[in-house]
């Protein structure tokens, strides 16, 4: 194993560390053609933060572009046939471009590390899996400058609007199906990695939580990616080879498309909460210095989640018209999910009890997390009940709900993961004063977007609609500027990050918080290129 | 499980290579031809063959390279696991996105042209009659649907016999008889190949008979479904002709030969949904 620390900006050959047997310990190949043909892990890793954190300001300007228009009433701005565009790749981009990878960036980066393994059980597939991204995205953002645009129907991709689009459609359906391939990939790489790769006595339940959690992310990744790529390829033999899944005309129905989409669709909400869960699972014990409460509850928990989250799908399609009997089965195992998401947040605040608390900056953006993703469970509890749906469908309140999930949620753990794991990866800390500084503005910038926009929706605010009525106006405005804050603070992260990679700041220590424990812990920081060429022992 | 299995001495991990990003690189062409074709561009088919081209010049290129790799011995009892672990939950996921079309079908069938048919519809289209198979209330085309006892039938007999043979080639592999290796393997390829040619004269006596893919609902739910399968056929049998040329060439061992089982387990699993297929296709 190579002593000399190789850290992200400084690709370095380790003389003399290689043997004859062969050329693992090498460092990395120079340059670009690094990056384009590593093998590494941790190189892997870095690629897909970097190219989530690139997506997250693509649909973040995207966002901005939704919340100047709806800054006043009337229409200002961009055509409502742009708006449209804009809300539908927004939800995309952040979704499959931004969230998702950001979170495989973490597995990529810790997972060999918190096993033991020395990489990831297909180094090569591993840059397949990230390498495919970038034609995707090349694929959605392209949609947006071909004749006709880019898709206007929202994120969900209904037809029959869909399948009457222009081209940009066409280009958005094989940008799902590559970034379908790339996700399925990744998660067998990822469910290989653990049940294959583990030290010798890294038991399955001697495994941080967020491998945990992992592993059935991408068991769920596996099982609904591919009923999202048999969606697509029916909306594309609709639109283009004249069959009819879609069309009542030829027997087909759209209302189809809408379960086959939430069978996916519904799942994929967990692909994004249950790493974010994960993370908060690894930062909370941390930072309480306690170990986490109730380990094995919390991997029944996230597997009952999982599990549920196949038979939830059609609480999206109240408002289509279904049998009663459908509507109560739903309804009711939408609420169950409540229990086992109910146990995980009381294990989160029962590891805090009586903990010694520190309160830095991926604690505060744990603690951010957990007030908010309660909330927006509370508001999804809210929207599960049949006859108050039917009244919320497609309004303000199911865009507030959704955000608390998936921005005070994922985003504000993802944040929690880059603050609690950078000096790790940089072998730097990071900025304390500005992390704080981040989180605050974060945190407010966010509830003034989106806590109005719960009003917003009770009032009776239609979503995906470029201007609105007067009676609107001010809450929308508090909303757009709360955007603008939680936007702009947005480059002080940048910032940090950066600081980090080019390696100013305090250097890190090998565990550099006092409370957090496990093999990553055990290495310095950077870690070196290779890791654990060896199997490490573990207790 | 896994964690025992492990070499002691050294974990495998590949070299960088440039695979990945040629077919990356591969795909977008790919797709981008494809939208090109389909919206009526002239360039389209050419990005699409160049894309393709390139797509199978990597695949040829990585996949020489596992073989390589696997026969100079690198590969460990753990990578051997690894392979494993991934090809069974690849498989999954092929059974996820069948999933997906039999899921349409069994919708279409058991609630969308039920459905239509109700009596509130009888208003709009007072001569449609609910059954199956169905084209749906706009679409008055005649054809004639599949028979099961037919061609079909035969198929079924044939790919279900195509398992016995590609076990029977497995024993003589583990067995280490190469002569009833290559007979039996060379036996499941024909009978794959007789499948998928029998395959083709359906769909032609189909296409002259009235029966295609714009044919409402049944059109649409027959060819997707049976053409998806007969794709993974195509590709299980080119599968079963790569195991094959590698046993010509003295590849594998009676203990060292996971690319051949999982071959046949891929080719076992479109076996079962083919079975799926006479079934709740063909035949109900």
């Amino acid at each position: 194993m190579t002593s000399a620390t190789h850290g992200l900006g400084h690709p370095q050959h380790a003389p003399g560390a290689h043997d004859s047997h062969d050329d693992h310990a090498h460092g990395p190949p120079s340059g670009f053609m690094r990056w384009v043909s590593t093998t590494n892990h941790k190189d892997i890793g870095t690629m897909y933060m970097l190219f989530a954190l690139m997506n997250f300001f693509i649909g973040g300007v995207m966002a901005m572009i939704i919340r100047a228009e709806l800054f006043q009433p009337g229409l200002q701005v961009v055509n409502p046939d742009f708006f449209n565009q804009m809300t539908s790749l927004h939800g995309l981009i952040m979704i499959f471009g931004a969230i998702m990878p950001v979170f495989v960036g973490f597995a990529n980066w810790q997972i060999p590390l918190m096993i033991g393994a020395p990489d990831m059980a297909f180094a090569r597939m591993n840059n397949w899996s990230f390498w495919l991204l970038p034609p995707a995205t090349i694929l959605l953002i392209g949609s947006l400058f071909v004749p006709g645009g880019s898709l206007s129907a929202g994120w969900t991709l209904y037809p029959p609007l869909t399948v009457q689009q222009g081209m940009g459609m066409d280009l958005v359906i094989f940008a799902v199906h590559i970034m379908g391939a790339s996700s399925i990939m990744g998660s067998i790489n990822i469910i290989t990695t653990i049940l294959n790769m583990r030290a010798p006595g890294m038991t399955l339940f001697k495994m941080p939580m967020f491998c945990w959690t992992w592993l059935i992310t991408a068991f769920l990744l596996i099982a609904a990616m591919p009923v999202l790529a048999g969606a697509v390829t029916m909306l594309l033999t609709d639109r283009h080879f004249g069959t009819s899944f879609f069309n009542a005309a030829g027997g087909g129905d759209p209302v189809l498309f809408q379960h086959i989409f939430w069978f996916f669709g519904h799942p994929e909400v967990y692909i994004i909460a249950l790493p974010a869960f994960g993370v908060v699972s690894q930062v909370i014990p941390a930072f309480s210095r306690k170990p986490l409460f109730g380990y094995t509850s919390m991997v029944y928990a996230t597997a009952s989640i999982a599990i549920l989250s196949f038979m939830v799908w059609a609480h999206h399609m109240y408002a289509v018209g279904m049998p009663a009997a459908g509507q109560l089965f739903f309804m009711y195992a939408t609420a169950l999910i409540a229990v086992p998401t109910g146990v995980k947040v009381f294990n989160w605040v029962a590891t805090m009890w009586k903990g010694s608390l520190t309160f830095e900056t991926p604690m505060l953006f744990a603690c951010g997390f957990l007030f908010l993703f309660t909330l927006g469970g509370f508001t999804g509890l809210v929207l599960a009940i049949v006859p108050v749906d039917i009244q919320l469908q497609d309004t303000y309140y199911v865009v507030a709900h959704f955000h608390y999930v998936m921005v005070a949620g994922a985003l504000f753990s993802a944040f929690a993961a880059v603050y609690f794991w950078i000096p790790k990866w940089t072998g730097r800390m990071y900025d304390e004063t500005l992390g704080k500084w981040h989180f605050w503005l974060s945190m407010i910038g966010f509830n003034l977007t989106f806590f109005v926009q719960h009003f917003l929706g009770l009032a009776g605010m239609p979503r995906r609609i470029p201007d609105y009525n007067l009676q609107f106006a001010n809450f929308n405005m508090v909303s757009s500027l709360g955007a603008f804050l939680f936007g702009g603070s947005q480059l002080l992260f940048v910032y940090i990050v950066y600081k980090c990679y080019r390696g100013s700041g305090e250097k890190a220590a090998a565990n550099p918080w006092d409370g957090a424990e496990g093999l990553e812990w055990t290495l310095p920081s950077p870690p070196p290129y290779h890791t654990f060429e060896t199997p490490p022992a573990v207790k | 499980m896994g964690a025992l299995q492990h070499n002691p001495e050294r974990y495998f991990v590949p070299q960088p290579a440039n695979y990945p990003v040629r077919g990356s690189l591969a795909l977008l062409l790919l797709a981008t031809g494809a939208v090109l074709w389909m919206n009526h561009y002239a360039s389209g088919p050419w990005v699409v063959l160049v894309g393709f081209a390139a797509l199978l010049w990597m695949l040829i290129g990585w996949f020489g390279t596992v073989i390589r790799e696997s026969e100079s011995g690198v590969y460990n009892k753990q990578v051997d696991t690894g392979f494993r672990w991934s090809m069974s939950w690849f498989i999954f996921s092929e059974v996820m996105f069948f999933a997906a079309f039999f899921g349409a079908l069994f919708y279409i069938r058991v609630l969308s042209v039920p459905d239509l048919g109700n009596p509130l519809h009888k208003m709009l289209w007072p001569d449609f009659a609910a059954g199956w198979p169905s084209t749906g209330p706009y679409m008055k085309t005649l054809f004639s649907p599949m028979e099961a006892w037919g061609i079909p039938a035969i198929n079924t007999l044939l790919l279900l016999s195509s398992g016995v043979t590609l076990t029977i080639a497995h024993w003589g592999l583990v067995a280490g008889n190469r002569g009833k290796l290559k007979l039996w393997l060379f036996l499941t390829i024909v009978l794959g190949a007789t499948f998928l040619g029998l395959q083709a004269y359906e769909y032609s006596h189909a296409y002259h008979t009235g029966l295609k893919l714009t044919t409402g609902v049944y059109g649409s739910t027959f060819f997707l479904l049976t053409g998806f399968h007969g794709f993974h056929v195509t590709i299980g049998a080119i599968m079963l002709t790569v195991m094959l040329g590698r046993v010509m060439k003295g590849h594998f061992t009676e203990h060292h030969h996971f690319a051949f089982e999982a071959t046949a387990w891929y080719w076992h699993f479109v076996d079962v949904v083919w079975i799926l297929l006479f079934i709740i296709v063909y035949w109900l």
